[in-house]
């Protein structure tokens, strides 16, 4: 159960952020996740005031507010086309329409979970993070670090030519996945992440589809309650080969 | 803190503890339809529309209803009593536990989706959890009653 005793709807990101400094605090996403927990807050920080609740789009990015639900991402026709559906595909197994109606972009970066479908497909896009006062980084350089005290604002993916695909598998619907990958085809390489592993989802790159399936291949699987680090390795394998289908325009393999 | 919301259409004020979910609040307002099932996001049962979008009321910390418009069964009534009807007849349930979250969200689906394919519903629906009927039974009388209002 979600436990704090002030509410607080920040009016600044100065004011969001000189809060955050507070270890006692937090700073409420969706609050799915955060309301597992035990602990109880002092002072919750509402960023719903802040106009993060919007994705813009430029000829060059997409912008993408902290607020933003993964119901918004799912839906939006510039970003979906962009990613040949890629991004529509990483959500929507993930509980249902209610949850992702709640579920925002900023507490699924933030939490950096290794379950999260969100955070592999993204990885695989040219994505990076902006937090306050941080500044801008590259997504895969924010997955990797720390949490600390700055605000996540928005998440930017730069409309860089590629096409993209992404698999997850679960072992009954609407359950945290077994296994989540993405993959993409740029230019000049191709690009696959895997997350679920059970640990966090890492990027890997390969010039072509046979050094890309040996570097996932070469990534660390573990076992959990939901399935075994082997049989893991196995299906990295089999979802990277359906994602490199899927970039071809052919059909599963 | 004071809370200051549209509750079914009509204005609503209340003193309420910072960190009371929107599922408690409405529970405390006589919206008894709104049930606790599993209170870890999952079970779609305390399904209720917030400015018109379905979301998991355990999942929304009232306060940030500050100034927003809340809909419940109970705003729905008679439009939830012919669909609730219509889901027994075509034996679309059994112990009718889950039915508030299930109807709130049927009833966003007919508003937000237009003739959905079967997978389009069972997408829209896979939060609605119903330990009896396995699902097939309500999808069944799903797709009757969306034919019926094409019909009609």
């Amino acid at each position: 159960m979600l436990k704090f005793k002030q509410f607080k709807r920040a009016e600044t990101l100065e004011e969001a952020w000189k809060l955050n400094q507070s270890r006692a605090n937090c700073v409420l996403g969706g609050t799915g996740w955060l309301k597992m927990g035990e602990r109880q807050w002092n002072t919750a920080i509402d960023l719903s005031a802040l106009g993060l609740d919007g994705i813009e789009e430029t000829e060059t990015e997409f912008r993408i507010g902290a607020m933003v639900t993964l119901r918004q991402l799912e839906q939006h026709p510039g970003l979906n086309a962009y990613t040949s559906g890629a991004v529509r595909d990483c959500v929507k197994h993930i509980v249902g329409v209610q949850f992702r109606n709640c579920a925002t972009v900023g507490g699924t970066f933030w939490g950096r979970y290794g379950f999260s479908d969100v955070l592999t497909c993204f990885l695989v896009l040219d994505a990076e993070v902006e937090t306050y006062p941080g500044g801008v980084c590259p997504l895969a350089e924010f997955a990797a670090k720390k949490q600390d005290n700055d605000i996540l604002t928005h998440i930017i993916v730069k409309k860089t030519p590629l096409k993209a695909a992404y698999e997850s598998f679960r072992n009954t619907e609407t359950d945290f996945p077994v296994l989540t990958v993405a993959a993409a085809r740029t230019e000049h390489s191709f690009r696959c992440a895997v997350g679920a592993r059970p640990a966090r989802a890492e990027l890997v790159e390969g010039a072509d589809e046979a050094e890309l399936l040996a570097r996932v291949q070469g990534l660390t699987y573990g076992g959990n309650t939901r399935a075994g680090g082997e049989y893991r390795a196995h299906l990295a394998g089999v979802l990277t080969r359906r994602c490199l289908a899927k970039l071809k325009g052919g059909e599963q393999a | 803190m004071k809370l200051n919301l549209t509750l079914n259409g009509r204005k609503v004020s209340a003193e309420i503890p910072e960190d009371q979910s929107l599922l408690k609040f409405l529970r405390s307002q006589g919206c008894y339809s709104v049930k606790c099932g599993c209170e870890t996001s999952n079970c779609g049962l305390c399904t209720v529309w917030l400015d018109g979008t379905p979301v998991l009321s355990c999942n929304v910390p009232a306060a940030r209803c500050e100034g927003h418009s809340v809909t419940t069964l109970e705003g729905v009534q008679a439009e939830a009593e012919e669909f609730g009807a219509f889901l027994a007849d075509q034996g679309g349930e059994q112990c009718g536990f889950c039915n508030p979250g299930f109807i709130m969200n049927v009833l966003a689906m007919e508003r937000e989706l237009h003739d959905p394919t079967v997978e389009e519903i069972n997408e829209y629906l896979a939060g609605n959890l119903c330990r009896c009927t396995g699902y097939v039974s309500q999808l069944r009388a799903i797709e009757l009653w969306l034919k019926r209002e094409v019909k009609a």
